[in-house]
């Protein structure tokens, strides 16, 4: 007798991983959010009340010059047809050149960003490790001079004007007390020292062993980021304050409080773990917002980041620019948004 | 942007009045170096062929030599020698030869030659980008520069389409675009046929008294001393200017000893740091004129009695001397003081009970105007200022605010009833000014002459449009000037535009900073005779 040789089973089609729709599901809605961006920001360029090619080539240049500009601008294709180049160029990686300094945007925005990022990483950690603390402690003790002094902190925090608060700090520290660095990045002995890696001078120097530039460079940033610091503590105290005020009065925490549970572990062991996936969107959010960069902040303190780059662009009919750092705007949110997704999934087993 | 800048000279105020008088200074810069905090925001290109803007030119002038330029310790003399060891005119007028200085190199080390200046010369013209039209004047066009620029031997021979008058084309070649860049360099380093435009951009192949060593935009821009530059090698081993835009900031960083010039303090900042220990003010004579101008398609304004009537509803002296105090000065003309044949005939006063007399004569009642004007604080105040003295003779006047690029396009489109806002002179030579307040020959909307102030306003310049064409090419000095004081005499009396004030720049310095000039009205500042 003989047996037929064992065929594998034909391998069936399963159910598409789930994990693949996810991740396709994500980059169409990334796609799709980056082309509506592209294209409201394209076309309200259009239609500013402001002449691109008089932005590039000024009030006294020559007619001919003037239609020379405006042809190299493809200004003289319809309007579809300039969007269509420009978005098959950004697919390409090509922002195009600035025509306020005649660079590539991609390297004007390589420059200005991370300016930008080292500023607000230390703005938001300065606001995490102040506002937390302060938010629970003025929950916990509502009511109580702490909760009144918390209260004033982050309502100076939200009344001051962040120019002001500033000047003032520039005044007092660099001016009078000579604790900090003055306006720009980093003393001017110690430019173009440190090669340029990532382009936050913090990082550079340490990665290049430069101690006495990385200390100039903290000297300059501390003030600035403890400054947009602060309005993050203010925000994310606040927020902290009414998350767990809602929490403490919550049923559970009476319960663990008649189970003879500890004060700490009541508060930070079941009450605050129950606010971190709020707290984690609150602080993105402030995150976010300190990464679209701080115009006044930027000027005050001569910092050469995003927000002024893009202001600046804007005023000057730089539509390169500013299409260019919308961009970036906008992907930050994005991966903000999927950050603080995944973050949900760790501290919060049901959103997974 | 308005409320930002006024917010933060309001910081700045608070800053100051808490400051009292004196910082300490704890810094100093090294004596062979210098620093200035500035606005350099505006640089668009480093490329003589295209360097157009204020703080751009503040680096070309050191950078780049031209065939003839101007001496810091002696502005009022006008063009000397530079790269042409000397010129001559042919008797027609119209071909200026000129006899290039030996031993002058590059910052590569390569000799200048005449070829390098025909080269530059030449590529201004065709590559056609915006100050192009300094040269293009002359008649030079890309199609027949090789005919019209040349070279032979150590000479270089121009011919223009006319017989301009000397000074004219020399006041020209003393200007940005009149660099002279090193050939070799420039097309080592050229992409296609851009005659190595994008490259002379963010670099430098000149062989002035400073080389670039890197401009980040708004940042920071630094220049190094030429060792071989052929009047001895600088004080000032290196200049760094550093993009500080906030006036209360670039005061901090002067007290403090930081820096050693603050080029951009604003009024109060100045008033305040005035009499502080080891800084200086220094008040030099710019070119900048602010006028206001009236559009003669509009039918009441186009009346030469309210025309005349709104030149006397100006307070120039109140304004002068409040919130423009030791910022401008009267200045009735629109040539410049120290430019050639400029007068200081300031007839106006305000007078509204003249000015009412005229309007009446022209039969104008409740006659409203609106005003277009970009949002620069002084700007807005002078507006506001009009708007109330205009007010007292009955007129209305309507503020728009809105941002250069925006306001700019409306004047030239001549959609503006009036305009308020600033003239720089282009080059050092008077008919940069009076080529464009007075003169259009051809006031129709299809000339489309955008770049002239007269038509821009639909000023018909009465037979002045003549008067220019001549003076630009009367050879005898003294006659050219004279007929230019005699365009302004008949320009103040009919024209549309009304001539306030002239600029005075204002930079606050450390004491040991010495033999700064800023340029005065006719060209840029000179980093290469500054000591400390």
């Amino acid at each position: 007798m003989t047996t037929a040789p064992d065929t594998p089973p034909r391998a069936r089609r399963g159910p598409i991983a789930p994990w693949f729709t996810t991740t396709v599901g994500t980059l169409t809605s990334i796609a799709v959010t980056m082309l509506g961006l592209l294209f409201v920001t394209f076309f309200i360029g259009r239609v500013m009340p402001i002449d691109p090619v008089l932005a590039i080539v000024g009030e006294r240049a020559s007619q001919s010059t003037y239609d020379q500009v405006y042809r190299q601008l493809g200004l003289d294709q319809p309007l579809i047809v300039q969007f269509a180049y420009y978005i098959w160029d950004v697919v390409r990686g090509d922002f195009g050149v600035s025509t306020l300094n005649a660079r590539p945007v991609l390297e004007d925005i390589a420059r200005v960003f991370p300016a930008t990022l080292e500023l607000a990483t230390l703005g938001v950690i300065v606001g995490v490790v102040f506002g937390i603390p302060l938010g629970v402690a003025s929950a916990v003790k509502q009511g109580t001079w702490i909760d009144h002094l918390a209260r004033v902190v982050g309502l100076v925090g939200y009344s001051m004007p962040i120019f002001w608060l500033g000047m003032m700090g520039l005044l007092v520290f660099y001016g009078i007390l000579g604790w900090v660095g003055g306006p720009g990045r980093l003393g001017i002995f110690y430019q173009g020292i440190v090669p340029d890696r990532t382009g936050m001078i913090l990082v550079d120097s340490a990665l290049a062993g430069e101690w006495e530039i990385l200390g100039n460079a903290f000297s300059h940033i501390v003030l600035p980021a403890s400054l947009l610091g602060y309005f993050s503590m203010a925000y994310i105290s606040r927020m902290t304050r009414s998350f767990m005020l809602e929490q403490l009065s919550a049923e559970y925490v009476t319960t663990a409080r008649v189970k003879g549970l500890s004060e700490w572990a009541v508060v930070w062991g079941h009450a605050f773990r129950n606010i971190r996936v709020q707290l984690i969107t609150v602080i993105a959010l402030s995150y976010a917002n300190l990464l679209e960069g701080s115009v006044l902040t930027e000027i005050i303190f001569a910092w050469p980041g995003i927000g002024s780059y893009i202001t600046t662009a804007l005023l000057a009919a730089d539509m390169n620019a500013v299409l260019g750092g919308t961009v970036v705007i906008g992907l930050v949110f994005i991966c903000l948004n999927i950050f603080s997704d995944l973050l949900y999934r760790v501290f919060d087993p049901r959103a997974k | 942007m308005t409320s930002i800048k006024t917010m933060l000279t309001g910081a700045g105020l608070a800053a100051a009045l808490l400051a009292g008088t004196a910082l300490p200074a704890l810094a100093e810069t090294p004596d062979d170096m210098l620093v200035i905090a500035n606005r350099i925001d505006d640089v668009t290109s480093l490329d003589p062929a295209e360097n157009f803007e204020f703080a751009g030119v503040d680096a070309g002038r050191n950078i780049y030599q031209k065939l003839v330029n101007f001496d810091p310790a002696d502005l009022d003399a006008g063009y000397i020698p530079e790269v042409a060891e000397s010129w001559e005119v042919s008797e027609d007028g119209t071909t200026i030869t000129f006899t290039i200085r030996d031993g002058l190199t590059f910052h590569s080390g390569n000799p200048v030659r005449a070829e390098d200046v025909v080269f530059s010369l030449r590529r201004v013209v065709q590559l056609n980008l915006t100050p192009s039209f300094i040269l293009t004047q002359f008649g030079f066009t890309p199609e027949n520069v090789e005919e019209t620029i040349t070279s032979d031997g150590n000479t270089v021979t121009i011919v223009t389409d006319a017989p301009y008058a000397t000074s004219f084309v020399l006041n020209c070649l003393a200007s940005t675009v009149g660099g002279i860049v090193d050939m070799e360099t420039v097309m080592a380093n050229a992409q296609g046929d851009d005659l190595g435009n994008n490259w002379l951009k963010t670099n430098s192949a000149g062989s002035g008294a400073y080389s670039l060593v890197s401009w980040t935009p708004n940042e920071s821009l630094i220049l190094q001393a030429n060792p071989d530059y052929y009047l001895g090698a600088p004080a000032m081993d290196r200049v760094i200017v550093r993009h500080v835009a906030e006036s209360a900031s670039q005061r901090l960083l002067l007290e403090r000893g930081d820096i050693d010039i603050a080029r951009n303090l604003n009024p109060e900042d100045v008033a305040g740091i005035r009499d502080v220990d080891g800084i200086e003010i220094h008040d030099e004579l710019r070119g900048r004129l602010m006028y206001f101008a009236l559009n003669q398609q509009h039918p009441e304004l186009s009346k030469p009695e309210v025309r005349q009537a709104l030149k006397y509803l100006v307070d120039y002296e109140g304004m002068q001397d409040s919130f423009l105090s030791g910022q401008y000065v009267i200045h009735q003309n629109f040539l410049p003081q120290t430019f050639l044949g400029a007068v200081d005939e300031n007839p106006f006063t305000l007078d509204v009970a003249r000015a009412q007399e005229l309007l009446a004569e022209a039969g104008v009642e409740d006659l409203e105007i609106e005003v277009g004007v970009r949002e620069a604080q002084e700007r807005i105040e002078i507006a506001q200022t009009l708007q109330n003295t205009f007010a007292q003779a009955g007129i209305t006047l309507n503020i728009t605010v809105a941002t250069a690029a925006q306001t700019l396009g409306r004047y030239r489109a001549r959609e503006l009833d009036m305009y308020l806002g600033e003239w720089g002179p282009d080059y050092p030579d008077p008919q940069t000014n009076a080529g464009t307040f007075a003169y259009n020959p051809d006031n129709s909307d299809e000339a489309q002459a955008t770049g002239l102030l007269a038509w821009r306003n639909s000023w018909d310049t009465g037979g002045l449009t003549e008067k220019v064409d001549a003076a630009v090419i009367e050879n005898d000095t003294d006659a050219r000037a004279e007929m230019y004081r005699e365009i302004q005499a008949e320009f103040r009396e009919t024209s549309p535009f009304a001539i306030m004030f002239q600029q005075i720049e204002q930079n606050a310095i450390r004491d040991n900073v010495e033999n700064l000039s800023l340029g005065g009205a006719t060209t840029a500042i000179s980093y290469w005779v500054i000591e400390k």
